[in-house]
Parts: C-alpha cells; sequence; structure tokens
C-alpha cells in the first residue's frame, strides 16, 4: 500500500509536470488554431481524467481533485508576487492578505446568494464598479498635475472610495428586495438559484473579487510603495497581518456575522469546476505573458534593474510599481475567489501571515523572473508537500506530518546555497519564453530582448 | 517633412501640484492624530487611575521590545538584513530559561552550595544565572546561524540572505514545534522568582497574595520593576559598547563603509559575527524577560513579538540605539492603549498602521539620519 501510493504519487506528479510543460510547448505554437486547440485538449484530458471510473479505478480521486485545484489557485497567487516581486522588485509579503480578502469577499457574495441575499453581489458589484469610476476619474484630475504629495492624492482616494463604498451600501439595501424576490426560499428555489445562475453568479464574483483586492492593493499600495524596499516588506507583512486579525474579529468589528470570525465561515458552496479553475489560470499566463513581453512589461522589468535609469529613460517609477502591485493583488484576489469555492470552508487560520510566506518560497523555488517556474513550483509544492510528503509520512506516524515543515526550510537553505536564482532560473517554457521580433529588413535594430535576472 | 506625432495626451498641460494639495494630505493626517488624542484625553479623564494602569503595562511591553530591537537594530545596521530569525532566537531564550527552571532547577543553585545564604539573595543570583544560561545559548546559536546560513551568501544579492533568513526562522519554529523539542503547545512558564506586587494608594503598599486591589489604585509589580532596570542597563552597556570601546568603534566604521573599514584593518567577518552575538544575548535576556512577564510559552511565541521589534525599530531609525528604545517605548504604549480602549485583537493592526504613518512623514525614522548617496 504505502510503496503503491508513493508510486502512483510520484506518477502523478511528473504527468502533472509534463501535462504543463506540453501545454505551454503547444500553447507556444506559431498557429492560432493549434494554440486554442491545445488549450481544448488540455482541459478535456484532465477533465476526463477527474470523471472517467473504470471499476474502483479513478484517475484522480477526491483528494488529488482538491490538490488540484488548491494548485490552480496557488498558481495565480504565485504569479501575481512573480510580477510583484519577481519582475518589478517589490519586496512584498503581502500576497497573502490579497488572497484572503479575494476568498473572503466572493465567499461572502455566494453565500448569501444561495441563502436569499442579494446583497452581497449588489454591494460588492456596485462598489466595485463605484470605486473603480472614481479612482479613475480621480486619477485623471490628478494627471494635471506634477509632484502631486503622496499622502494628499492616498487622501483623495481614499475619501472617495469610502463615499463609494457608502453609495454601494445603500444601493444594497435599495435594490435587495426586489432581486431577492427571485431567489426563492429554501423549500421552493426561485429562478435566479438554479445551478446556471449559482455557476453565473459565481463567476460575477470571482472577477468583482479579484477587482474588489485590486482597488484595496491601489489604495494600500499607492502611500507604502513609496517606501524602501525593505519598509515596503514589512508594510505588505503588517497588512496581511492586519487582514488576518479583522478575518478573525469579522463578527465583532466587522459586519458580517455569516463569516463567524475565528471560527470560520462555513458552508461556502461548492460552485468551482475544473472548467472556471482552468479557465482563469489559463487566462492569468495569457495575460501575465502578454503584459511582461509588452513595453509595459519591460518597463516594469526596468524598474526592477535600476530605478533611477529607469526615470531617466521617462519611466514613471511609481505608476509602474503600482501597476505591478494592483496587477499582482488581481491575480491573488481570484486565486483566493476560486480557492473558497473549491474548500467550502474558509477560516482564518488559512491566512495567516505564516502560511503567507509560502507564494514567496515558492516564487524564489521556481525562480524570481521566470513564469515557467512559478506554474511547476506551485504545482510542485501543492503536489509534493500538501499531497504526497503529507500522506507518507502520515503513515509512519501521527508526529510525522509535521517533519516536513522542517524539512522544507532546510531545501530552502540548501536550495539558497547552491542555487541561489531558484530550480528554473530565468528559464522559460514554450508560450512563455519571450516573442522572436520581427526585424525589419530595412533598419538594422537590435532585437528587443529581454533578460530577466535574479537582480536584488 | 512630417511632425513627429507627439505622445498620446502629451497635449494636455501639466501644472504643478498647487501649494493648497499639501494640506490635503496633512490635514488628513492631523485630523488622524486629534481624534486619537481626543479618545485618549477622554478616557483619561474619565478613569485617570486606569489609564495610568495601562500606560504602566505599555512600559512593561515596551522594555521588553526595546531589548529585542537592539538585536534588529544593529545587524540591520551593519548587514542590512531583516534577520526574521531573530525572533526565534527570542524564544529559543524563552524556551531555555524554561527548561533551566522548570527541569534542571537552576535558579536554587546558589542554596545548594551556600545553604546560609539569605534567600533574598539566593533568588537575585539564581535568576541572573537563568538570564546568563539562556544569553549564552542564544549567543551560541545565533553564531551558529550566522556562520552556517549567512555567511556564504554574504556577497550573493540580498534576496538570498533575506530568503535565507526566512528559512532559518521557519527551520526554528517547526523544528522547536515538533513533539520532543519544544511541542506546538502552550507550556506555562514557572518563574524563577516569586512575584511580589505592590500598590499605589497614598503611599506604596504591599499586596498581599490572594487579595484583591483595592479600587482605585495602581498595582505594579516587581516584574515590571526588574524589566525596567534590566532594559536600562542593557541602553548603557550597550552605549558604552558602541561609543567608548574598540570593538564599537569598529562596529560602527563597519555599518558605515565595509570596503573602507577592511582596508582600515578591521576584520569585518568577526565584527558582524560579534554584533549578532550581542544582539542574540539581549533577545535571549528579552526572552525570558518576556516569559515571566507573560508566562506562557510556545514555539511560535517569537514571531510577533520579534516583527513588532523590528516595527519598533524601524520606528526610531533603524540603526539607532536610542531610536530602537523609543520606538519600542511608544510600540508597547501604542499596543497597551489600544488594547485597553479599542480591542484586544486590533493591537498588531495599530502596531503596523503606526509604521506606515511615520515611515510616510519620516521616512527614516524619529532618530534616524538622511540616507546617504549612494557611492
Amino acid at each position: 500500500m504505502e510503496l503503491g501510493f508513493l508510486f502512483g504519487s510520484i506518477i502523478k506528479i511528473s504527468g502533472i509536470l509534463a501535462y504543463l510543460y506540453g501545454l505551454l510547448r503547444l500553447m507556444g505554437h506559431p498557429n492560432k488554431w493549434v494554440k486554442i486547440a491545445s488549450i481544448v485538449v488540455a482541459f478535456a484530458i484532465i477533465q476526463a481524467a477527474l470523471s472517467i471510473q473504470i471499476g474502483s479505478f479513478v484517475v484522480f480521486n477526491d483528494f488529488d481533485r482538491g490538490l488540484l485545484f488548491q494548485a490552480c489557485a496557488m498558481t495565480m497567487v504565485v504569479m501575481g508576487l512573480n510580477l510583484i516581486y519577481g519582475f518589478n522588485g517589490q519586496f512584498s509579503l503581502g500576497q497573502w492578505g490579497f488572497y484572503g480578502l479575494g476568498a473572503y469577499a466572493a465567499a461572502d457574495v455566494t453565500y448569501r446568494w444561495v441563502n436569499g441575499d442579494t446583497r452581497g453581489l449588489v454591494v460588492l458589484g456596485v462598489g466595485v464598479i463605484l470605486g473603480g469610476l472614481v479612482i479613475w476619474g480621480i486619477g485623471s484630475w490628478l494627471r494635471r498635475y506634477r509632484r502631486m504629495p503622496v499622502l494628499s492624492a492616498f487622501t483623495l482616494y481614499f475619501v472617495g472610495t469610502l463615499i463609494a463604498a457608502f453609495l454601494a451600501v445603500q444601493a444594497g439595501r435599495l435594490l435587495n428586495p426586489f432581486i431577492s424576490a427571485g431567489l426563492g426560499t429554501d423549500t421552493a428555489p426561485g429562478p435566479l438559484n438554479t445551478p446556471f445562475v449559482q455557476q453565473i453568479i459565481f463567476f460575477l464574483a470571482v472577477i468583482f473579487a479579484g477587482v474588489f483586492a485590486a482597488e484595496v492593493s491601489f489604495l494600500f499600495g499607492l502611500p507604502v510603495l513609496s517606501l524602501g524596499s525593505d519598509y515596503f516588506g514589512i508594510a505588505t507583512l503588517g497588512f496581511a497581518i492586519v487582514v488576518n486579525v479583522l478575518m478573525v474579529n469579522s463578527d465583532t468589528i466587522l459586519p458580517f456575522p455569516e463569516m463567524k470570525g475565528g471560527r470560520g465561515m462555513i458552508g461556502v458552496p461548492q460552485l468551482t469546476t475544473w472548467f472556471t479553475a482552468f479557465l482563469f489560470m489559463i487566462l492569468i499566463i495569457i495575460i501575465m505573458r502578454n503584459l511582461i513581453y509588452s513595453s509595459t512589461g519591460r518597463a516594469i522589468i526596468s524598474v526592477r534593474e535600476d530605478e533611477t535609469a529607469a526615470k531617466a529613460m521617462g519611466i514613471n517609477v511609481a505608476n509602474y510599481k503600482l501597476m505591478a502591485f494592483v496587477i499582482g493583488s488581481f491575480f491573488a484576489g481570484i486565486g483566493g475567489a476560486i480557492y473558497a469555492h473549491y474548500i467550502g470552508f474558509l477560516s482564518p487560520g488559512t491566512f495567516t501571515f505564516l502560511v503567507g510566506f509560502n507564494p514567496l518560497i515558492i516564487v524564489v523555488f521556481g525562480g524570481l523572473g521566470s513564469m515557467s517556474g512559478s506554474i511547476v513550483a506551485s504545482f510542485g509544492w501543492i503536489f509534493f508537500l500538501e499531497g504526497l510528503l503529507r500522506v507518507a509520512l502520515g503513515q509512519l506516524g501521527t508526529e510525522a506530518p509535521q517533519w516536513r515543515y522542517v524539512l522544507y526550510p532546510v531545501t530552502l537553505l540548501l536550495l539558497m546555497l547552491i542555487r541561489p536564482q531558484g530550480l528554473l532560473g530565468t528559464t522559460e517554457w514554450g508560450f512563455l519564453r519571450a516573442p522572436e521580433v520581427k526585424v525589419r529588413e530595412q533598419v538594422e535594430a537590435a532585437p528587443a530582448t529581454v533578460t530577466p535576472s535574479a537582480g536584488d | 517633412m512630417q511632425a513627429v506625432k507627439p505622445f498620446p495626451g502629451s497635449n494636455k498641460k501639466v501644472v504643478r501640484a498647487p501649494r493648497w494639495m499639501n494640506y490635503i494630505g496633512q490635514g488628513f493626517l492631523v485630523l488622524l492624530a486629534l481624534v486619537t488624542l481626543v479618545i485618549l484625553v477622554r478616557n483619561a479623564l474619565q478613569q485617570p487611575i486606569l489609564f495610568l494602569q495601562i500606560v504602566q503595562g505599555g512600559l512593561q511591553l515596551g522594555f521588553v521590545y526595546a531589548m529585542i530591537a537592539l538585536g534588529y537594530t544593529m545587524v540591520y545596521g551593519i548587514v542590512k538584513l531583516i534577520n526574521f530569525a531573530h525572533g526565534d532566537v527570542f524564544m529559543v531564550g524563552a524556551f531555555t530559561s524554561y527548561f533551566a527552571v522548570a527541569n534542571l532547577k537552576l535558579h536554587l543553585w546558589p542554596a545548594l552550595l551556600f545553604p546560609n545564604m539569605s534567600p533574598g539573595l539566593v533568588i537575585t543570583i539564581g535568576s541572573l544565572t537563568v538570564i546568563l544560561a539562556s544569553m549564552i545559548v542564544c549567543v551560541i546559536l545565533a553564531v551558529t546561524i550566522e556562520r552556517v546560513a549567512y555567511k556564504p551568501l554574504r556577497d550573493a544579492p540580498r534576496i538570498a540572505a533575506l530568503i535565507t533568513a526566512i528559512g532559518v526562522s521557519f527551520f526554528l519554529e517547526y523544528f522547536g514545534a515538533l513533539s520532543f523539542v519544544f511541542s506546538a503547545r502552550f507550556i506555562p512558564y514557572q518563574r524563577p522568582f516569586p512575584v511580589v506586587t505592590w500598590y499605589i494608594q497614598n503611599g506604596i503598599h504591599r499586596l498581599e497574595s490572594g487579595v484583591e486591589a483595592p479600587p482605585n489604585s495602581i498595582t505594579f509589580s516587581n516584574i515590571f520593576l526588574f524589566i525596567v532596570a534590566a532594559s536600562i542597563i542593557v541602553q548603557i552597556v550597550l552605549q558604552y559598547l558602541v561609543r567608548r570601546t574598540k570593538v564599537g568603534i569598529a562596529m560602527r566604521a563597519s555599518s558605515f563603509d565595509k570596503p573602507t573599514a577592511r582596508l582600515m584593518g578591521i576584520n569585518v567577518d568577526q565584527v558582524i559575527s560579534l554584533t549578532f552575538a550581542v544582539g542574540a544575548a539581549f533577545a535571549g535576556m528579552g526572552g525570558v524577560l518576556f516569559a515571566i512577564a507573560y508566562p506562557s510559552i510556545y514555539s511560535q511565541m517569537g514571531i510577533l513579538p520579534g516583527l513588532k521589534a523590528f516595527v519598533a525599530a524601524v520606528l526610531g531609525g533603524i540603526g539607532s540605539i536610542p531610536g530602537a528604545f523609543v520606538g519600542a517605548l511608544i510600540m508597547g504604549q501604542a499596543e497597551a492603549l489600544t488594547m485597553g480602549y479599542i480591542s484586544m485583537p486590533m493591537r498588531d493592526a495599530v502596531a503596523f498602521t503606526i509604521l506606515i504613518i511615520v515611515l510616510l512623514v519620516r521616512p527614516t525614522g524619529i532618530f534616524g539620519e538622511p540616507e546617504k548617496e549612494k557611492a
């Protein structure tokens, strides 16, 4: 049994890694239709593996299924952190806080929806849209001024979003009676509470949660990103701690009795399917790749390499830092929403800052500034550490699973001593490689290749 | 000749931000400060005794933080590394004293050797021995960590050292959580000396054990006095060490400019090890004092005090020893007042909010010198 499990797990892990490699290679094919077909086939393979059952044999049992979804969520978070830290060089420890924000926000929306309360969706949706408009409006107004004091800009944005939030709550109070009539009761579910509508609500909740995390990160990042790198790290760690404190007190300090504070939020509808998880993961990978190899991405990387030189080249360093931070948090928020609707139970213990070091460690394991490394390391981390080692060590004794937490810092130390650039360094696979720039015949321009390196 | 197309939006007139825009941010901060002040003053006037009692608790916490913050500020001053493992060295210090007291009975050794000694002296010498033992263990641990983990990475990018620090910290926490090491449970701490409490009400009176303090009185214990005394002594010793001795000059020179210090014949590696050792000694002492004051220890107890001590060091201006002291006192007060008047769990939130605000207003901290231009 033990050997069989070990063997099977190793095959599964290598299979998953080979799958990711193949997917990225095929997606890198120059033909557009091959790309699309490869994504569809990749989706279908896992979907089949999840649903096919021959006798008592299943390819992915429930445990593996959980690992798969967790790995997808982790990939999103880690991709975001890689953008912030690996590509933009901002040492952030707050990614887990945005992950938690996304998870709780989306879970609250769907939880309320299935329990006959539409205020969650309305307030979050209206709030997020109004907040975005306010931020955009104030931003375009402030763009007329040079050397705007950060604190003043923050105050304006803060007051603006507070007003937006207030309006959203009012909108929720007004609209709730009309929409919740369609929800029906527990015994007689209305037309708005069918599984299909729930999926749509879930989809909206995921996106709103991502945007919510992004807006919070905008408000937080605006003043904090002007601090130095180490101070920024500690401040973001503080943010993660504050978010966790608020989660523990969500029913006392914050007015969310359904989150049940430190006892954990039970009964989040488990709406995540492989379709949504895969869709958002692939979307994030594509967005990341296209972002990094665009001129924006080059600007983001140049901020990491040398801020002064970037400034001299006319790059608005503060803006690009903020942009990377906001996009990274957006990914984290989406990851959190996917995770929440897979696991169905949110506890503040999942989002403590101590666990929040994991994304950072995964990014470093995979290689700072390597998207392939982030994907591989996330999947490897979840499947190896949470899957294989936990079960394998669990068979040795009840205490033994604790040892994996002792093993991984040691591995990390060895990695730092032997290969400080991470497992993959800056290698990229297939699709994630820098696209070849077509050089025009007449112009002798050097190809614009980007060589990300692990700088500090 | 075709005209160069301007950037999108470049035809918009961009003007310098008018003066009044500065005042929005400042006004926001002043408003925040005023609201805090009003809440504090109102509470202080309503129940002055309670207010003083809370301040006393804050002082106790602040003086413990001061001891941990010293290690952070010194190490950061020299190697520019957030030594995340420092908080765990602090935890090891607390556990060493626990084992020394509960298992080895180290605090009773003078009584065994000299049966005629007065009990007061026995307790004093015994407690000091326990603290010394913790300090020695912490120094050995920190120097080992420095040699094994940080030294090989001195020329690597800073991120590598930072990740290593996190790794060491995790290793200590989770290795400590194994059942045969410290175990993951909360362990009730056994103090090396009995607690004596006094209360102030028309003069200082001693409070007998098991008796409630009379209403409207401020209580304080010998633990408080002990912590304050130890913290102040540590400050004086450290100031002397850094300002007056050759080692201190070497430390300051290394933190100022490492290559030049090396050229001047200073063994920078040794100085760095020594800095780690001194910081760890104070962390060990802080660990014992923290455990004595809040007698429940567990393998992850070092994380939050460690982080808050770092925040305190940043608050006071990192690299500055008096700054760490003042920052820690502010942190202690902020936490105690939050616990007293807002709610217990918000203390962490307030600590980090203060950090952010102070860094925005004065990026070098309260005592920090403006950053030198990179040569």
